[in-house]
């Protein structure tokens, strides 16, 4: 006989148990402070005794014989968790950007678009950021895209050491940005004369002086170019490995039959290669594409926020934090998401359609 | 037969030099750190240390970053623990457990792994404010499990995807229930997923600076936040700062180096492609 509905005593018992030990947990500590280790525990304390009370409430809705519910009721904590942190601050952060709000008191004042208007219309810094991440986007993805596949047909000619390599092209996905910022920062030192050093010391050993330059000190709009060496430094194994995955997934019978009719290497690669690789190419452009945007503990480790290398993170979190000017730096994030959202939502719509058809 | 030789000469020529360029960064702050005092100079930044090796930059980078890599030890296991826990189950009920919308829900949750972190910050601070978590690293870590979400459920929801169904309809046979089929079926195939999810989140956490500088004040500065601080300090000598960076760098590069195979399935979840 199917019931719709198991009561089942021992659990039952255990999960009032749990739910009165959360309520008693929540009360006391609505009402003192927990403090251990030094640190202030109280809402993390309230967050635990939540959760004892909702695996009591899991444990009563599983008698409920139907995994639907029980498996919505599982999710109902990330769902809300996401619903808030994601979606409900970005809503409140299109609110910001929409009033007046400059200081350190909340002032919601609407004022329509005005932010997004002045920061197009007549912000020399907002300009400045613009220019730099496009050059930045454009240059990290090729750079990437080109070292990238270039390593990956390099490795896939099956070289002694293959795993050695690869170890040593991909490690430097491992550091975080600020400290690739800091090391680079100090290989491209950009003194001359008698203080040279860095890269450019090793360019004077080489007898390759007409290289020695200012790196990222150059005149702008080429200073910012040169930011982008330790993005692909970071970046280009990860892309190696993209392309590396798609070129072993071509089956090895195809090649052999386009070798049995008389193409060369590299019309294999060309003709037969090249062309099936392009989704990997497509995912490699939006991922990279989305850091790019992004960009923002890189630029602040190697630039040290020097303006001529400013970037949208960067002049939101001086113009929010230092300024104060809270609807500035909202509406400067807005955008930023804008332009992530627009070159990221069709691939993730795309990617969960083909998901579902299969 | 020549011309196949001098292809293969060039390859390795080609992926000899890059190699050394990809190993640059890390060759000079190994040298740099292993210097005496008397011997660190710009002018001969490239040379080997010539009278032995010695560790005094790095005693002096590790005083001065002693409490901060403590901070994000603190911060970062934790974290890695419990937000493996949360990807396991949300991805086990996403992938094994469908029901309509489950997949709209999904989307709307990877969506949250692309934001710039910028559009949600101004709210996040008065949050973190308004709930006494501000400052501090029990903060840190709630913010990182909660952004963590998306990722963690990704990577298990596709390594749950490649386990069969047929296994869990043999379960439910026997009359395994949603929870019962978890303990007993998919938890005990885990070990490799939870491998990746805590290796990922580890990577992430230490690494990452925009949380850590705008939601901790000084004293509970992470490493990164602090690696930064010294770099923009005329205090500080720059060889110390070499040995220092190795150090903040340390555990993430041990990390990869010995587990880099696990980690870099992270990386390819990352792309969407499991």
């Amino acid at each position: 006989m199917y019931r719709k509905f198991q009561l089942r005593v021992p659990q039952l018992i255990l999960a009032i148990a749990l739910m009165i030990l959360g309520l008693i947990t929540i009360y006391n500590l609505s009402r003192t402070e927990l403090v251990t280790f030094g640190k202030d525990f109280t809402s993390i304390g309230l967050l635990v005794g939540g959760l004892i009370f909702y695996i009591g409430v899991l444990i009563i809705f599983s008698m409920f014989q139907n995994e639907t519910i029980l498996s919505i009721a599982i999710l109902f904590p990330s769902m809300v968790a996401v619903a808030i942190f994601v979606y409900g601050f970005i809503g409140w952060s299109v609110r910001v950007s929409l009033s007046q709000w400059k200081g350190l008191r909340p002032d919601y004042t609407w004022v329509g678009l005005k932010q997004y208007i002045d920061l197009f219309d007549h912000d020399p810094r907002f300009m400045i950021d613009v220019r730099n991440t496009g050059m930045f986007t454009v240059l990290f993805i090729i750079g990437c895209l080109i070292i990238g596949l270039g390593l990956a047909i390099l490795l896939e000619q099956k070289p002694k050491g293959e795993t050695i390599f690869r170890g040593i092209f991909l490690f430097p996905m491992s550091i975080s940005f600020i400290a690739s910022g800091v090391v680079w920062g100090w290989l491209m030192n950009p003194s001359t004369g008698s203080h040279l050093t860095g890269i450019n010391l090793i360019f004077h050993f080489m007898h390759l002086d007409f290289l020695i330059n200012k790196w990222f000190t150059t005149a702008q709009p080429w200073g910012m170019a040169f930011t982008v060496i330790p993005a692909v430094w970071q970046l280009s194994g990860f892309t190696m490995a993209l392309y590396l995955g798609g070129i072993r997934s071509i089956s090895d019978d195809l090649r052999e039959a386009a070798r049995v009719d008389g193409a060369s290497e590299f019309q294999i690669y060309r003709y037969i290669i090249m062309p099936m690789l392009q989704p990997v190419t497509l995912s490699a452009v939006i991922i990279l594409g989305h850091m790019s945007l992004k960009i923002f503990d890189l630029i602040v480790a190697l630039g040290k926020q020097d303006i001529r290398l400013d970037v949208p993170g960067i002049y939101m979190w001086t113009t929010t934090f230092s300024a104060n000017n809270y609807a500035q730096g909202a509406a400067i994030g807005i955008l930023m998401l804008v332009s992530v959202a627009i070159l990221v939502i069709p691939y993730l719509v795309q990617s969960m359609r083909s998901e579902i058809k299969l | 037969m020549t011309r196949r030789i001098a292809l293969r000469i060039v390859v390795y020529a080609v992926l000899i030099v890059l190699s050394i360029f990809y190993l640059l960064p890390i060759y000079l702050m190994l040298i740099t750190g292993f210097k005496p005092f008397n011997q660190v100079d710009l002018k001969t930044m490239w040379n080997l240390p010539t009278t032995g090796l010695h560790i005094a930059n790095f005693i002096a980078g590790y005083k001065q970053l002693a409490p901060n890599l403590m901070n994000s030890l603190t911060m970062v296991i934790p974290e890695a623990i419990l937000s493996s826990c949360l990807g396991s189950l949300n991805g086990y009920l996403l992938s094994k457990w469908r029901f309509r919308g489950s997949d709209a829900i999904f989307s709307l949750i990877l969506f949250g792994m692309f934001i710039p972190y910028q559009s949600i910050l101004i709210p996040l601070v008065k949050f973190m404010y308004a709930i006494k978590l501000y400052g501090d690293i029990p903060g840190l870590v709630l913010v990182h499990i909660i952004y963590g979400i998306p990722i963690t459920t990704l990577i298990f929801r596709n390594y749950y995807a490649g386990i069969g169904t047929e296994v869990l309809e043999a379960g439910r046979i026997d009359g395994a229930s949603l929870g019962g089929v978890y303990r007993h079926i998919i938890l005990p195939l885990s070990a490799p997923g939870f491998a990746v999810v805590i290796i990922w989140q580890f990577t992430q956490a230490w690494n990452e600076f925009l949380f850590a500088v705008i939601l901790t004040n000084q004293s509970h500065w992470p490493v990164t936040v602090a690696l930064n601080n010294l770099a923009g300090s005329q205090l500080v000598q720059w060889n110390v700062l070499m040995a220092a960076t190795l150090l903040a760098a340390l555990p993430t590069l041990l990390v990869y180096i010995f587990l880099g195979r696990f980690f870099l399935r992270g990386l390819m979840a990352g792309a969407l492609k499991g």
